[in-house]
């Protein structure tokens, strides 16, 4: 039982890192290797209110989803979308945007090393135990979850019920299709990726709560998402949630029932014999 | 041989033998970087050997990388280094060979990441046997070799990576993976054993990487996992390929060339802001040589050719 | 095709030599001094706590007195920063750039173990002194029989373990605690070493390993580590942690309620952000370093560190950095010259006063160093050492 909440709660960890790199990959094709950096980017603002201003980080969020959203969605608009209207073919466009998100990420850790500094970060917020079924847990890590919880919910009805999330999905699905009924493609690609990009940066902030994060560190979220993503399938944003869900209950059951030396191992174990017998990721389909 | 094949020969084995002259003068400043470009060199064109003509973005060359070192980390007590090196080849390709056999069936973004996970396996399980096996003396590499013997070793591979190079663009084997390239349907169609034909690719560049972080495990002296099976040494080597062009042999040594040098200007002329500035650099180079290297180069001979026809 | 791409080449390293000349035209009276350490990657968290803040310190410090003193007058320093992104191939290049071409006189020792070792080749190949702060190892031996000129300052392996393992000793024979010990490490480089020297010592010492894991660098949830250490019902919990682990295999410490009566963390925990975020809750953790804190020079230094940088020193690298910042200073005064042969042998055979003390190293071995410290009401002081007076006694953690 003990490992099942445990295995919950640090899969609604991996919800937050993934969810917003499934959105801009899925939608808007764009293999966003400053992914993680956006992470982080999150986490220092929500340090900086916290610190500066006494403000807790789920305030913060009301600064720092809305500044995310604007950022990537320049980020889009002026940088990437030339290479996506540049590019012949999907493949042209992968290699394209891992070389420039790989510049940006570049980017993101001079700037912030330059604003912040190179050391370590770590804060306590609501660092309290939290009782359940006779098992102590972090509240902090308690909260994570349920914002990652709202926030999942709050997508999946968006998509599934809204006008503008239908054409996210349909972009999502087939983007040349999307464009012969009307869809108008480039923004809806804009759209996802500044969501993407907001729902990473509240997902830093959320994180920052009990995780320690300094300037360079961002690539380790970026590999875990991309992981997430791919295990899940491109473009399935189930597929992301439940992926992250499964990661975190076998790393936590080896954690704690094999040796913690093998967590890791474990995980991408797991992610390569997914791939194998499901090589489009758990829900992905084969185009 | 043709006439052309002759010239090109001659042309590669002099500037071979040009760049292997470079520790006669320096075995400073210039030897070093002249390592970090062999380095790079030797990976980046054995991995576009492989993802070249196939498409197939690999991020598996730390898992090679690594591994080689780790080698040479383990049994630089007991085994003379050449035999370490030798061996270091065999598991690389050992490994290529179940990783290629294994993926045959992944494709496109999927094997991308797939490569990067398995990277990431290996290296949580090299470091797992090492902490449990508790031994502490595979880390450290004293060794009598110099930093001009390293270059000297690497260049040497890089010759022989561009000879196989050569022979597979001329073989059968190369004629298969261009088919592949433009269309796997189609190649197996026309009866092309598409599978064996990515894994004798996947093994080469596998055993390169392997023998390349064999090879420089006596220059990093100490092996830690986090530096020998970093993953930015595989986005490193993805990048300058690319950079370079993956569609001729050569191509990836146009990317890796300017690119490290452009880097260490920027190293050294900007200390507290090379990270920033290369990322500005890194973008400018996507926008404005979209072809890479080679595409720059053969879009300018083609231009002066017709000026002058 | 080929011409024309050695062409482009010796363009390009024309242009970089070109660039390179021009940083070489100096002011006289100078002496020019390199540093290359991590300002990027993994390394980074911790170089920019315990390395550069030092070298700022010291370049304002010694140039605020108007520069070394040669015989040919004062020198003023110039620093020379490289940023090697915790790559040794890195570190190999900036320290050959600074050695052949920016012609320093010193170069101050990288950060880190393996870029340490990385870069004593380049050290010893063109003398100049390293005297290494960051780099812990039980080769020192044979590494400074290799390498004329490296030199260590903060100890080795097995002295940080057998510490730890003398502390515990002590309580279990007062009969404070019992002999079962909870020990996790973090799997890579630094805590590999001291767990695989932990365990024979413990043994030795009649310690019980009861709990004996690892976990790999990176985990997100240490939960299930502190977990199961706490089912293990030990009396102590000892992790060879590095700093982002130090963080939360406390701060998961606190919410399952390990309630050991000795609790040690390795790398961080003498980081003043470490304090910041735990508060009181982290009175009388253990944790390797310690420093003496109420020595004049201890407080003079954590006071300018504090003005010169904004920032608070951490109480464990961030002094010993300084140290052999000192020793290289008074060497180059002593010898009156830029002289690196005469400078290192006077490093190797002389006395040196530094903010942790008199430094006498012993086969170009600092012996006396500060093992074990423990935070007692919010300073971190050096409970343990190698020959180092003024250690508090080891108290007993009651709860968080």
């Amino acid at each position: 039982m003990d490992i099942l909440i445990g295995g919950i709660l640090l899969g609604g960890t991996y919800v937050l890192m993934a969810l917003g790199l499934q959105l801009q990959y899925g939608v808007a094709r764009i293999m966003n290797l400053a992914n993680g950096e956006i992470l982080v980017a999150g986490a220092f603002g929500a340090f900086w209110f916290y610190s500066g201003f006494q403000a807790n980080p789920f305030l913060a969020l009301i600064v720092i989803v809305p500044l995310a959203f604007i950022l990537n969605w320049g980020i889009y608009r002026y940088l990437l979308s030339p290479l996506v209207r540049r590019a012949k073919s999907r493949g042209q466009l992968e290699v394209d945007s891992i070389l420039a998100t790989f510049g940006l990420s570049f980017i993101f850790v001079g700037l912030m090393l330059a604003v912040f500094g190179g050391e370590y970060f770590s804060y306590g917020y609501l660092e309290r135990a939290v009782i359940v079924l006779e098992q102590p847990y972090g509240l902090n890590r308690i909260a994570a979850f349920c914002a990652s919880a709202a926030l999942c919910i709050a997508l999946v009805l968006w998509l599934n019920h809204t006008r503008s999330g239908l054409a996210l999905r349909a972009v999502a699905v087939n983007p040349t299709a999307a464009s012969l009924v009307a869809i108008k493609v480039a923004r809806t690609s804009a759209l996802a990726f500044a969501i993407g990009g907001a729902v990473t940066a509240s997902g830093g902030a959320l994180l920052s709560m009990f995780l320690t994060f300094d300037a360079s560190i961002g690539v380790i979220f970026t590999l875990k998402a991309l992981i997430i993503v791919i295990l899940g399938g491109v473009g399935e944003i189930r597929g992301t949630i439940v992926a992250a869900f499964m990661l975190g209950l076998a790393e936590t059951a080896v954690a704690s029932l094999i040796d913690p030396g093998l967590t890791l191992a474990a995980a991408y174990l797991l992610f390569i014999v997914i791939l194998l017998v499901r090589p489009q990721g758990l829900f992905g389909s084969r185009s | 041989m043709s006439g052309t094949d002759k010239r090109n020969f001659a042309l590669a084995a002099m500037a071979l033998a040009m760049a292997a002259l470079l520790p006669l003068f320096d075995t400073g400043y210039w030897l070093a970087l002249g390592v970090s470009l062999a380095m790079y060199g030797v990976l980046a064109t054995s991995w576009a050997m492989f993802s070249g003509p196939t498409h197939y973005i690999s991020l598996a060359t730390a898992a090679f990388f690594g591994t080689g070192m780790y080698i040479v980390g383990g049994g630089v007590e007991i085994l003379p280094f050449p035999v370490l090196v030798v061996i270091a080849a065999v598991a690389g390709a050992a490994l290529a060979v179940l990783v290629g056999l294994t993926t045959m069936r992944i494709s496109g973004v999927y094997f991308v990441i797939f490569t990067l996970g398995l990277a990431e396996l290996i290296r949580q399980v090299v470091t797992w046997v090492q902490t449990t096996m508790g031994s502490s003396s595979g880390l450290y590499v004293l060794t009598e070799i110099t930093e001009s013997m390293i270059y000297w070793q690497l260049l040497l591979l890089l010759a022989v990576v561009y000879l196989v190079g050569w022979r597979i663009n001329r073989s059968r084997l190369g004629l298969a993976l261009r088919v592949i390239g433009n269309d796997e349907t189609v190649a197996a169609h026309v009866g092309i054993n598409t599978a064996k034909a990515k894994v004798i690719l996947f093994v080469i560049s596998g055993t390169v990487a392997s023998v390349t972080g064999a090879l420089l495990a006596p220059r990093w002296t100490y092996v830690e996992p986090t530096i020998a099976f970093s993953p930015m040494i595989s986005f490193q080597v993805v990048i300058m390929a690319l950079l370079g062009g993956v569609h001729r042999l050569w191509g990836p040594l146009c990317g890796v060339i300017p690119f490290m040098l452009l880097w260490d200007l920027i190293s050294a002329q900007f200390p507290n802001q090379t990270t920033l500035l290369l990322g500005v650099a890194f973008l400018l180079i996507v926008y404005l040589i979209p072809n890479g290297v080679v595409g720059l180069i053969e879009s300018r001979l083609k231009r002066r050719s017709s000026g002058n026809g | 095709m080929k011409r024309i791409l050695k062409t482009i080449g010796i363009g390009a390293l024309s242009i970089s030599a070109t660039f390179f000349t021009l940083g070489q035209l100096q002011a006289a009276e100078v002496i020019k001094i390199g540093a290359v350490a991590p300002k990027t990657g993994p390394l980074a968290g911790g170089s920019t706590v315990s390395h550069w803040p030092n070298l700022k310190l010291w370049v304002s410090q010694v140039n605020g007195r108007g520069g070394l003193k040669l015989k040919s007058g004062r020198a003023k320093i110039e620093l020379i920063e490289y940023d090697d992104r915790t790559n040794p191939g890195e570190t190999i290049k900036a320290v050959q750039r600074l050695a052949t071409q920016d012609k320093v006189d010193f170069i101050i020792s990288p950060y880190g173990t393996g870029l340490n070792l990385a870069a004593a080749p380049i050290f010893a190949k063109y003398g100049y002194p390293q005297i290494a702060v960051t780099a812990i190892t039980d080769k020192v031996p044979a590494l400074t029989k290799r390498y004329p000129n490296l030199f260590f300052l903060l100890g080795n392996t097995t002295a940080f373990t057998q510490s730890v393992a003398d502390i515990l000793k002590k309580l279990v024979a007062d009969g404070k605690i019992g002999n079962r010990v909870a020990m996790v490490n973090v799997a890579d480089a630094f805590g590999i070493e001291l767990a695989n020297a932990a365990r024979p010592i413990f043994k030795a010492a009649g310690l019980d390993i009861v709990y004996d894991k690892s976990y790999p660098l990176g985990t997100q949830d240490l939960s299930p580590v502190v977990k199961g250490a706490k089912a293990a019902n030990p009396d102590a919990f000892i992790a060879w942690s590095y700093p982002p682990d130090t963080f939360g295999l406390t701060a998961q410490a606190k919410i399952v309620g390990l309630n050991v009566k000795a609790f040690y963390t390795a790398v961080a925990t003498a980081f003043p952000v470490y304090a910041g975020k735990f508060g009181g809750a982290i009175e009388n953790v253990l944790g390797a370093g310690g420093v003496n804190p109420d020595s004049a020079e201890m407080k003079a230094y954590r006071k300018a560190h504090k003005e010169v940088t904004g920032k608070d020193a951490d109480y464990w690298a961030s002094p010993v950095v300084y140290a052999s910042l000192q020793i290289l200073e008074q060497a180059i005064e002593a010898v009156g010259s830029k002289d690196r042969k005469a400078v290192t042998a006077h490093i190797k055979a002389n006395s040196f006063n530094t903010v942790i003390g008199p430094v006498r190293f012993n086969n170009q071995n600092n012996d006396k160093f500060w093992t074990v410290g423990q935070w007692q009401n919010g300073v971190f002081h050096g409970v343990s050492s190698t020959g180092r007076p003024g250690a508090k006694t080891v108290k007993l953690k009651s709860g968080w």
